[in-house]
């Protein structure tokens, strides 16, 4: 199976964890647990600023957890505990004194259901803006952002109609301006193209290259060509026999997938299980 | 974070914070506004049904006394004498065809004597309120006032409240009668609703094919459920207690006395609360069936089973705790109905207990109905006590629902 | 024999529709009582249905037949307990299915059911003991009459708001997670994700539950035969009294009522303008809920 992957940087990510500038978020210990179920464990991760980084693995393995550990949305279950620390540019997000409102301003998020508001398209996009004391021109951000997640062209004649009337592969673009229109500077994504047909998700996968340049892009899938085409760095998770998730290897896309270290990412990507 | 994004965005976290922590008190609070009246009602309730009464006696039972004996040492013939002094030719020819007076025994005599000459009354009540904290004043008023009075504490809901019948002096009240108005009415309410309710419901998810006079007869169920009580009442009132009079009333089968018979009987409410409750039961049967999965029908049908077979050996068991459930919810409902049964006629003042279907009637809630509608104070006090009879029987019927389904649903679990 | 069986479940079939069929006949009975004595009412000379409808007078002893005194206390009453009712219901609502824990849910939840199940007359004598003594302490004896609209429609507020809670509950309930999630993703507090996401999108629910709590306080009697009196004036002062529509109905019926008299039939014109009242809000509301499940669905 003939995989095109990414030429990224040679430089692991894991490299000198001296200059925190150098991430733009990173996991330490982190521990995940759902009420007495340990879901995942001990994740270190350290994601690149300006880069695209994919987690893999096998379903259930907790990738969408980590991922919602990042923008403390895992709270949102109750019975949800965290362990460990999450480092936003150096801060620990999951400090008491961090509000978790303020950590998803920054830290913002695309489902794998696209899921807009059932309001017309200009307002799904201005109301988060709106509620998080946006002071500027709201028309303006709402083209902004809809021209940066490749929209604009589409719907610019139809912007007081109802977001619902879009189609599926829209609506996830909609939705992506709209996290687009708050400013973040990491974007979690879950699955983003996963519910979508090949040509819209191909769209999805060009405007991530594109967002690339101006944020940190975090993104889940199950598509192992996909994380490969696309990212710069890939995580591979998978459970042990406790059903708790794990990290197995962590590297540059090229090297995990072309010279995987370990031999269950090899198994993993040439098939043989998952 | 950046320069620029701060004068772009002000998010205002905190202020946003403290607003929804305000407004979330806010909405608890209106929770609590429901709880607070619940519990308000049942303080007024339970305030209006105990409490202290004067008493007082009309003819002093010392006043009675001859020649220096008390009452109760007197012989039978003086006792005699009282009551023929004291008392209405009409009701002394009552007693005697009772019991004649010569044959009662002294202390029968004197338990009359004590009843009907000198006889005990409630001259004035007080709230249990009133009663607890302001002991001290109502002693001295009574003192000054009424300084012959008896101040008792009472409960007016007692034994002897649920066994009296009515009367027109509040303290002799009792709601016996209005219960069994009560109960025979509702009897013939589940009599007719239950088997036409449930038997609609069946035809209504097992046999009926989605067509349009299905359709109607769905919307019209549902519209029917949400007709106020009343209008029901003036059906009831136009067809049972008029055009059917004849039925209703007994005269049809030659009961009661035609003089005063007219279609103001229990059969009359009965029916009228049967059309009332009717909707609901269907609609609940209907949940109930269709709650049932597709899988055992099958079975059954697969088996050789009929339509009808399955039904009852399979369906019907299936989904019976929940229509008994829905049932019992949609009874007690018609037994606190009050609307409709007075536009049906019951009546003001009924003394005699029910004694066949054809019989005129008072229920429990029409009974609170009247006497709070009475402005003195006694009233109150017994129409309070009216309430916690209802009340606790409504308790009594829901909880026997909850615990009736329960059972029946782990029966059929355990099989 | 199989022949014998299928004539058996043929007649079964057949009964059950009869059962069915007598639903229909139920409101064919209503509607034709309530039609033939309301048409008796209006043929029996001076009295035509404008007038009926418009006139501001009801006295029906000197022959004034106008339903406007009567329709605005109906209309006080319920305004009275929707505006008590409505928005703490959906506070109620937004609290239960947005913040409350199971916990406080199995305590809460069974609360207002109970409310709900009291008989309507226990409200009746709980407005009359209680809450117009209440009012007359706070705004005075000289303003708040013994009997007024204000005590009643409190009552009939209280009567009305598990019910408009409940329903509420239900349909902001049945708002999907995800779009709860899309708004706490963009860094919206609970609050704002409650009132500028949840609540739209299950507005329609919440409207129709208003329009039920509606229809029936319009239909309530009890209460407002109990605390509300008898004096039929059109007046907009909520702490005098004033006889509803309901109230009217059951003052006329409780009494001696000779058949056939104008009082009588009276009973029948007014009761079919409640019914056509209560009919029509109804139906809205019921096509507000078909809509409403259309969208999620």
């Amino acid at each position: 199976m003939q995989l095109t992957v990414k030429r990224a940087e040679q430089d692991s990510p894991l490299s000198a964890d001296a200059l925190s500038g150098e991430y733009a978020i990173q996991t330490r210990g982190l521990n995940i647990h759902y009420g007495g179920f340990h879901a995942v464990k001990d994740i270190e991760l350290s994601f690149r600023k300006n880069r695209i980084t994919a987690i893999i693995g096998p379903s259930g393995c907790g990738k969408s957890t980590v991922l919602r550990s990042l923008n403390r949305m895992n709270e949102l279950m109750p019975g949800t505990s965290t362990t460990g620390q999450v480092l936003y540019h150096g801060q620990n997000i999951y400090d008491p004194k961090v509000d978790p409102v303020e950590v998803r301003r920054r830290i913002g998020m695309v489902f794998q259901k696209a899921n807009p508001f059932p309001k017309s398209i200009h307002e799904n996009i201005a109301w988060g803006a709106r509620i998080n004391g946006f002071r500027g021109d709201l028309d303006e951000l709402v083209e902004g952002s809809l021209r940066a997640a490749a929209l604009w062209d589409e719907v610019k004649d139809k912007l007081s109609q109802s977001a619902l009337r879009l189609s599926g592969g829209q609506q996830q673009r909609l939705c992506i301006a709209r996290c687009l229109a708050i400013q973040p500077d990491i974007i979690l994504m879950d699955e983003p193209a996963s519910a979508l047909d090949p040509i819209a998700t191909l769209k999805i996968e060009e405007l991530m290259t594109e967002l690339a340049r101006r944020y940190t892009i975090v993104i889940v899938t199950h598509n192992m060509q996909q994380a490969s085409r696309i990212s710069d760095f890939t995580a591979f998770l998978m459970v042990d026999k406790g059903r708790t998730g794990f990290l197995v290897e962590f590297a540059s896309t090229e090297q995990l997938f072309v010279k995987p270290q370990d031999k269950r990412t090899e198994d993993y990507i040439s098939g043989r299980f998952g | 974070m950046s320069q620029a994004e701060a004068k772009v965005f002000q998010p205002h976290i905190e202020r946003r914070q403290k607003v929804g922590a305000l407004w979330k008190l806010v909405f608890l609070l209106a929770t609590l506004v429901g709880i607070v009246a619940l519990a308000a009602l049942l303080l007024t309730v339970i305030n209006d049904s105990f409490g202290l009464v004067a008493l007082q006696f009309e003819v002093a039972p010392a006043s009675l006394g001859r020649d220096g004996r008390p009452l109760e040492r007197l012989e039978p013939k003086e006792l005699r004498e009282i009551l023929t002094a004291r008392l209405s030719s009409g009701l002394i020819r009552r007693l005697e065809s009772e019991q004649p007076l010569a044959e009662r025994s002294r202390q029968q005599l004197y338990e009359l004597v004590m009843e009907r000459v000198a006889r005990l009354q409630v001259i004035e009540s007080w709230s249990l309120g009133e009663s607890l904290l302001k002991r001290g004043q109502i002693r001295n008023w009574l003192q000054q006032n009424h300084p012959q009075a008896l101040l008792k504490f009472r409960s007016w809901v007692s034994w002897r409240f649920l066994v009296q019948p009515q009367a027109s002096v509040p303290e002799k009240a009792g709601v016996l009668t209005a219960l069994l108005g009560s109960l025979w009415m509702i009897l013939i309410t589940v009599a007719v609703a239950f088997p036409l309710g449930v038997g609609a419901a069946i035809y209504l998810e097992e046999y009926a094919r989605e067509n349009l006079f299905t359709r109607i007869l769905q919307v019209n169920i549902y519209n029917l459920a949400g007709v106020p009580s009343i209008i029901y009442g003036i059906l009831g009132l136009a067809v049972f207690v008029r055009l059917l009079e004849r039925l209703t009333s007994g005269a049809l089968f030659r009961i009661g006395d035609p003089a005063t018979a007219n279609g103001r009987t229990i059969l009359s409410a009965g029916l009228t609360l049967a059309a009332l409750v009717l909707p609901l039961i269907i609609i609940n049967s209907q949940e109930a069936i269709r709650a049932v999965p597709q899988s055992l029908r099958y079975s059954s049908y697969a088996l050789g089973g009929t339509k009808w077979q399955t039904i009852w050996h399979h369906v019907l068991p299936a989904s019976f705790d929940r229509i008994l459930t829905g049932t019992i919810l949609a009874v007690s409902r018609a037994i606190g109905e009050t609307a409709p049964l007075v536009v049906v006629g019951a009546s003001t003042f009924v003394t005699q207990h029910p004694t066949s279907i054809f019989s005129k009637f008072t229920t429990l809630p029409i009974q609170i109905y009247q006497w709070t509608a009475r402005p003195q104070a006694e009233f109150r006090n017994v129409a309070a006590a009216a309430i916690i009879v209802l009340l606790v029987l409504l308790l009594a019927m829901n909880t026997a629902a909850i615990l009736l389904r329960d059972r029946i649903s782990r029966q059929r679990r355990e099989g | 024999m199989q022949k014998k069986l299928r004539l058996g479940e043929l007649v079964i079939q057949l009964t059950l529709l009869l059962f069915g069929v007598l639903s229909i006949l139920i409101t064919a009975g209503i509607v034709l009582t309530l039609g033939e004595e309301s048409l008796r009412f209006f043929a029996s000379g001076e009295i035509s249905i404008w007038k009926f409808l418009t006139a501001a007078k009801w006295q029906p002893a000197i022959g004034e037949y106008g339903i406007l005194p009567l329709a605005s206390a109906t209309l006080m009453t319920s305004l009275i307990a929707m505006l008590i009712a409505a928005p703490l219901g959906l506070f109620v609502a937004v609290y239960l299915s947005q913040y409350a824990t199971p916990r406080v849910r199995a305590v809460l939840k069974p609360i207002l059911e109970i409310l709900a199940g009291i008989p309507t007359v226990v409200y009746g004598y709980f407005a009359l003991t209680f809450i117009t003594p209440l009012l007359r302490l706070v705004f005075g004896e000289n303003v708040v009459s013994i009997y007024n609209t204000a005590s009643a429609g409190i009552a009939i507020g209280i009567l009305i708001l598990p019910l408009i809670a409940s329903m509420s509950e239900d349909a902001l309930g049945a708002v999907p997670r995800s779009l709860k999630e899309a708004a706490f993703a963009l860094g919206a507090t609970k609050l704002e994700t409650s009132l500028s996401v949840v609540v739209p999108a299950g507005i329609s629910g919440v409207a129709a539950a208003f329009i039920v709590g509606l229809s029936r306080a319009i239909g309530e009697t009890m209460i407002v035969a109990l605390a509300a009196g008898a004096g039929s004036a059109l007046t907009a002062n909520p702490f005098r009294s004033a006889e509803t529509m309901t109230g009217y109905i059951v003052r006329i019926s409780g009494g001696d009522l000779g058949y056939d008299t104008v009082d009588y039939n009276s009973i029948f014109a007014i009761g079919i303008v409640l019914f056509l009242i209560t009919l029509a809000l109804n139906i809205v509301s019921r096509r507000i809920v078909r809509r409403f499940r259309e969208v999620y669905e």
